[in-house]
């Protein structure tokens, strides 16, 4: 029992080791700040490309989508981080790892709402149209709307995803709450940074983990 | 253009590391059906327990479940690689990879089929024991045939994210596919054996999307 706390909740080191956990906190948010938007902003485009009129759009989201959904999040940075120098352009890790977030998360984030657009009855393009509104305005105000509302939970869950994939940034040395604390872990041969960082993650997302068991429970009953 | 091709394309050094990255499908494979068998029967067992209806026993479940949801599997692994060894557990990379995946795994598996168990109506319960059943007769024969048909989709869904993990365990020093693909970049110094990571990572996950994609159209959560 006396080795598991000085192990792993060791006081003294975790007092010199909450600096540094909170600068590595920060970039962890900062990055989910980055990712998240562009995620969605890049899932919409995607949605909207495969639910579109155009055949060679629709397929070149599928091709997009099944390609990035493939590949484990992991291997897409490592091959971004190591790849990309090799083509004349070495950008800094944080750059890396967006361009990275980009790819992987707006395919996952594109499936999501190609299902919410794809929710939404055909009548309610057609009744917008009729009202006047042109094909933009109509998905504007009408068909995405009802979409994002009708996959709200499933938003949730690949957001809560996302930021808990963050944590991958570490591999190439972004210096985000993990790579902080292996960083503090190894200077000071103790685990309990590791372990800190651990229930920061857990103090972060316990509220969005919750939150999903509640629309699980209630996808469920109302049936 | 040629460039582009021996960096990245390289066939003389793709020769070269083929054989690595094979071994390392193998042990990817492996590692994933290890995974998916331990953690999905996992979930499956705590599920039913949870049905039991024990106070103190539910709290536990559900402590765990949100836990392994919460954090990154990247942070998890991490930590019983790299920090139980310091109170005298030790485990070899890919046990703690197997270990890792299989409880976050079985903490996803867990909520889906509890939602599951959940959304069978009461009166079920009450006629299959009111007829003679006992707990473990009715929940064999009456409640689990409805409650799993539901979470077919949810499962398939979440057993392929967790096997595209399996790239993680390259961080605690498995021999895995992009474990073997940094490693031979590293030697060669040349992106093309991450090019040969990224081709043998789409040939076993490619089918996995689509069987994702199938399996999710065919047993969806809604009817």
């Amino acid at each position: 029992m006396e080795a598991l706390i000085s192990g792993f909740f060791n006081l003294q080191i975790l007092t010199e080791a909450a600096p540094y956990l909170a600068q590595g906190l920060a970039m962890t948010l900062m990055l989910s700040l980055v990712a998240v938007p562009l995620g969605l902003a890049g899932g919409l485009a995607l949605a909207l490309a495969s639910t579109s009129r155009s055949r060679l759009l629709r397929w070149s989201a599928v091709v997009y989508t099944d390609l990035f959904r493939a590949f484990p999040p992991l291997v897409l940075l490592l091959f971004v981080a190591f790849g990309l120098p090799f083509l004349g352009f070495k950008p800094p890790a944080f750059i890396a790892v967006a361009i990275a977030f980009l790819l992987n998360t707006s395919s996952y984030y594109g499936e999501i709402l190609r299902a919410g657009i794809e929710s939404v009855p055909g009548g309610q393009h057609e009744a917008a149209r009729a009202t006047g509104l042109g094909r933009w305005q109509s998905l504007r105000y009408v068909i995405v709307p009802q979409a994002v509302r009708n996959v709200v939970p499933d938003l949730i869950s690949n957001t809560l995803e996302v930021v808990k994939l963050t944590s991958i940034a570490s591999v190439v040395a972004l210096p985000e709450l993990l790579y902080t604390a292996r960083q503090v872990q190894s200077v000071t041969y103790n685990a309990s940074p590791v372990i800190a960082a651990g229930l920061i993650y857990l103090v972060l997302l316990w509220p969005l983990v919750r939150l999903l068991s509640r629309y699980e429970r209630q996808a469920v009953s109302i049936r | 253009m040629q460039g582009l091709i021996d960096t990245f394309f390289n066939i003389a050094v793709m020769a070269q590391y083929l054989p690595k990255v094979l071994e390392g499908m193998v042990i990817t494979v492996l590692l994933a059906i290890a995974v998916v068998l331990t953690g999905l029967a996992l979930g499956f067992v705590l599920a039913v327990v949870r049905s039991a209806g024990l106070r103190v026993v539910n709290v536990l479940i559900v402590l765990f479940a949100d836990v392994f949801r919460a954090v990154p599997p990247l942070v998890i692994l991490i930590t019983i690689y790299f920090a139980l060894p310091t109170v005298g557990l030790r485990f070899t990379g890919f046990e703690s990879a197997w270990i890792g995946l299989s409880l976050v795994l079985a903490a996803f598996a867990e909520e889906v089929i509890w939602a599951g168990i959940l959304s069978v109506p009461r009166g079920q319960w009450e006629a299959a024991r009111s007829s003679g059943l006992g707990f473990a007769q009715a929940m064999r024969l009456v409640i689990l045939p409805q409650a799993l048909r539901l979470t077919i989709a949810p499962l398939t869904s979440r057993a392929i994210v967790i096997t595209k993990n399996t790239a993680l365990a390259s961080v605690v020093a498995v021999g895995e596919i992009l474990y073997q693909a940094q490693a031979a970049y590293s030697f060669s110094y040349n992106p093309s054996p991450l090019t040969l990571g990224a081709i043998a990572y789409l040939v076993l996950f490619i089918p996995l999307v689509w069987l994702g994609r199938w399996v999710e159209t065919r047993f969806a959560w809604k009817r």
